[in-house]
């Protein structure tokens, strides 16, 4: 049948889209095994683990790392905090401002990421602020702003107002309807946007460039890494270890995001 | 406990704030939105604002030192032939991208949005989502081992034997070059790559608000599959994909990492706002070569806005 | 005696809207208040002042004698059955119902015996353990009420309470509300578009139009005599007859109201044309053209029923006829 034949061309399209998406990803993973170390050659000459050992014992990668978990870990407090705040705001009430708010919020991602990069770095000239760990910390926290903010929002909108209501009925103030209410109904979401925010974060590189001086997060690290290649087996190693890092953030975001829509429905 | 209907008496410290908090909602409301207004209005805001006027600058020619003064001297050397030519080439870049990845992305999302369940739903799903959030640089990478002379993608050409048609290909000007790594078609592939995901999701939202009667109405008023798709789906999808084509659109024109580390040696936008304020020092020219991206973002988020796009975000 | 709740010239604006407009209500003590009227007249705001989720924008509200004035919900001995029942989803049963006590520090094991207590109270023992998603809306509904009423408050409000429920389980709980509050005596104040609901359940009802008051009253005083044409029109739909046909029939030029079960239809009377008839189970609903106006009869069963542009005449017993001041315009 005609319909059928449509159906099974499209499944063939549809696995080829999702196979060009993920191939490429299996590839670094068998990279960082390879022996070869002076080109990609492909197929690998032989496998070996020695280069797992290599960057273990590599200071420079350490500190990449460390600053890159630190950076990730202070943007995405600082993102979470601004983040519900605002999220809470908008989706309280209608107030002056709230449209131009809502629209700031996305503007950070909304316009590429080399012209938030070069707008901070003119700011940091012309305020003559020298470039440290909190120029990157600054930039970072503004692109996570609505990652947190879009998570947050999605689940106060689900939060109706008449719970917040039916709490202070009750008895409780602003703060224990806060404790009580509010927070656990946005927990999950917060977690997840916090985990978004801080993979967003961990793997930041246009940005960081402009707002780094001579830090090296890890992501600047591999940069330097790709234009001029000098190390080969660490990076395909590092590599490997960056998707793991990443993939389970979002992997632990999916998880908490689907768990909310389910529990309602299955209960215990 | 107290027998009277209103408990006046109790109180504390969070008590009280509370009680102030009830009898003004807009305090409430400032006190929520202050700390991110202020940090979003002077760190974004003030940062962009700070582009704008740099780009009003000018350089000094021979010293090489800002001139603070008002100027349009700078705006006017986008227009110079080789500036204009990167522009040129960003935004064809950018279009190129733009249309394949609508095009690879529509199966992909039909496929999750009408026929995945289950399983196949959540694996569609994460199938997108990994990559999207994975490492950018990861991906980029990844693509400088498959394109690489001693790479997968030469060594299967020669396997089958097919190392002629890629040498053809290469001798052709413009998508040409001495080999993939070095040529414009590897940047686009790599752009397609890196930006695919993001025109899948917004595709597959829009899709999965067609109700599946809406085809079978089609259907049942005498249209063959290939009719009801091009009148009834594509219409109604086409939301999603402009809404698609803002981010892939956006991001090509921005990027300057793509180009430098796959591609040939003519630059595109984002290299030149980076070379500029980099080893040149000629902030005003960056800065002035950065609003380009937000003007033709502008326009294109207009025009976007008045097909109806974002009512699929 | 002290008024439960009292409103002294109380309004709300919102903007240039006044949802609540110099409105006085003396609501007694263990009385069962409904406030009726059509959406947006007013009666929820008036209800939402009470629970203190809004201020007035002027007059005074006091609660058994004590002003309200600046006292925030939390600190009102003043419980909600919300329209939506807002349950805490996170909560199990038992958890919502005892979210008022833990609040006021109750021990865990009084408030465990307190809860199991309030969801006997609403024929729903043993369910302290579900969530509320995993309940029916009438079970919902009684969760609701029974995490207003563990806190014994002063006063019950109930906003729109029954309106989610189909019609069945909607006549049960009128049953069982009014049984309640009987039994408990406490104070409820009850919000409704239903004239129905107000009329079969309430003590007294005040009716709402536009942000004010147009008539409070006895149920019966509310159907049988109405003081203003919104009244009759609103409550089970009377005729309104203008000014100039009283004065034929009664020789008074004011409006009046007559009800539809009342209108007669025979040789005499007043001249009209059968516009539509449709039949509604226990009687016929006869539409009627009186050259200018139209009136509405209800013909019980036996009745010889007219046909669609019929020529008839309509009457009614001289008890029959209520008038009205001229009070609008």
């Amino acid at each position: 049948m005609h319909s059928d034949r449509a159906s099974t061309k499209l499944k063939v399209a549809a696995g080829l889209g999702l196979s060009f998406m993920h191939l490429p990803i299996i590839l670094i993973f068998i990279y960082a095994f390879t022996t070869e170390d002076k080109s990609y050659q492909w197929p690998p000459p032989g496998l070996t683990l020695k280069w797992f050992e290599v960057t273990w014992n590599r200071p420079d990668v350490w500190e990449a790392l460390t600053l890159s978990l630190k950076v990730a870990s202070i943007s995405t407090i600082i993102a979470l905090i601004l983040g519900t705040l605002c999220a809470a705001a908008v989706s309280r009430s209608r107030f002056f401002g709230r449209e131009a708010i809502s629209l700031l919020v996305i503007l950070p991602i909304a316009l590429p990421g080399i012209v938030t990069g070069i707008s901070l770095r003119s700011a940091f000239n012309i305020a003559d602020i020298p470039f440290s760990f909190w120029t990157i910390v600054l930039g970072h926290a503004t692109f996570c702003i609505v990652v947190v903010y879009n998570n947050a929002v999605a689940r106060f909108r689900r939060t109706s107002g008449s719970l917040i209501e039916a709490s202070m009925d009750l008895g409780a103030t602003s703060f224990q309807t806060f404790r009580h209410v509010i927070l656990p109904n946005i927990s999950t979401a917060l977690l997840a946007g916090g985990m978004l925010a801080f993979a967003l974060s961990f793997d930041e590189v246009i940005v960081t460039t402009f707002t780094a001086g001579q830090q090296q997060t890890l992501p600047i690290w591999m940069l330097e890494e790709l234009v001029r290649p000098r190390q080969r087996p660490v990076t395909n190693v590092v590599a490997m270890i960056v998707v793991l890092v990443t993939f389970l953030p979002i992997l632990g975001a999916y998880y908490l995001t689907r768990g909310t829509d389910t529990v309602a429905g299955q209960g215990k | 406990m107290n027998d009277r209907a209103l408990h006046t008496d109790r109180s504390g410290v969070l008590t009280r704030i509370s009680d102030k908090l009830w009898r003004n909602p807009r305090l409430t409301i400032l006190l929520l939105i202050t700390l991110p207004a202020l940090w979003l209005g002077i760190v974004y805001l003030g940062s962009l604002f700070a582009l704008l006027v740099q780009s009003f600058f000018s350089i000094d020619e021979f010293s090489g030192l800002i001139i603070y003064e008002f100027t349009l001297k700078t705006y006017g050397e986008l227009f110079t032939p080789a500036n204009f030519d990167i522009i040129v080439r960003t935004v064809l870049m950018a279009s190129a991208v733009t249309i394949a990845a609508a095009i690879v992305s529509f199966p992909i999302a039909y496929y999750a949005a009408r026929y995945a369940r289950g399983k196949w739903k959540a694996i569609f799903y994460l199938g997108v989502m990994l990559p999207l959030w994975s490492s950018y640089l990861v991906k980029v990478y990844s693509w400088k081992l498959i394109l690489a002379k001693e790479g997968i993608l030469n060594w299967l050409f020669e396997t089958l034997h097919l190392s002629w048609l890629l040498e053809a290909y290469l001798s052709l000007p413009i998508v040409g070059g001495n080999s993939l790594s070095v040529s414009s078609t590897g940047t686009f592939l790599v752009f397609l790559y890196v930006w695919l995901p993001f025109m899948i999701l917004p595709i597959q939202a829009a899709l999965e608000r067609v109700p599946p009667s809406m085809m079978e109405a089609s259907g049942d008023l005498g249209a063959t599959p290939q009719q009801s798709f091009r009148h009834v789906l594509l219409p109604l999808a086409l939301p999603g994909v402009i809404a698609g084509s803002i981010f892939t659109f956006s991001l090509t024109l921005g990027d300057y990492i793509i180009p430098q580390i796959v591609g040939s040696s003519r630059r595109f936008i984002g290299q030149a706002v980076y070379a500029y304020q980099g080893t040149a020092g000629n902030i005003p020219l960056a800065a002035a070569f950065a609003v380009v991206p937000i003007v033709l973002m502008g326009g294109y988020l207009w025009v976007a806005k008045r097909m109806g796009a974002f009512d699929a975000l | 005696m002290t008024s439960a709740v009292a409103f002294t010239s109380v309004s709300r604006h919102f903007g240039s809207v006044r949802a609540v407009d110099n409105v006085d209500i003396n609501i007694a003590e263990g009385e069962f208040f409904a406030m009726l009227g059509p959406s947006g007249s007013g009666k929820t705001t008036c209800l939402r002042l009470i629970a203190g989720f809004e201020q007035p924008t002027a007059g005074e509200i006091s609660i058994f004698g004590q002003s309200a004035q600046g006292v925030p919900p939390y600190k009102r001995q003043v419980n909600t059955v919300f329209q939506d029942y807002a349950l805490f989803p996170h909560l199990n049963v038992l958890d919502n119902v005892s979210y008022g006590l833990m609040i006021a520090g109750i021990s865990k094991k009084e408030r465990r015996i307190a809860a199991e207590e309030a969801l006997e109270l609403v024929a729903l023992p043993g369910y302290g353990g579900r969530k509320p998603s995993e309940l029916s809306g009438g079970q919902r509904q009684r969760v609701a009420l029974a995490r207003a009423l563990v806190n014994k408050p002063k006063v019950l409000l109930l906003d729109e309470p029954l309106g989610a429920l189909d019609l069945k389980l909607r006549e049960q709980m009128q049953e069982e509300l009014k049984e309640l509050q009987r039994k408990l005596g406490i104070t409820f104040v009850f919000v409704t578009h239903d004239q129905g609901e107000a009329l079969s359940m309430a003590d007294r009802v005040a009716v709402f139009n536009d942000g004010k008051i147009v008539q409070v009253g006895k149920p019966e005083d509310i159907y049988y005599r109405p003081e203003v044409p919104f009244v009759a029109d609103f409550v089970g739909s009377s005729n309104v007859l203008p000014p100039h046909v009283t004065k034929e029939v009664k020789g008074i030029a004011v409006t009046a109201a007559v009800r539809p079960e009342a209108v007669r239809l025979g040789e005499k009377g007043l001249p009209a044309t059968v516009r539509s008839t449709s039949f509604i189970g226990t009687s016929t609903r006869v539409s009627l053209d009186l050259g200018g106006f139209q009136m509405i009869a209800l013909l019980p069963k036996g009745q010889i029923i007219p046909s669609a542009g019929e020529r008839t005449h309509v009457s009614w017993a001289d008890e029959d006829i209520h008038l009205m001041e001229q009070a609008d315009e």
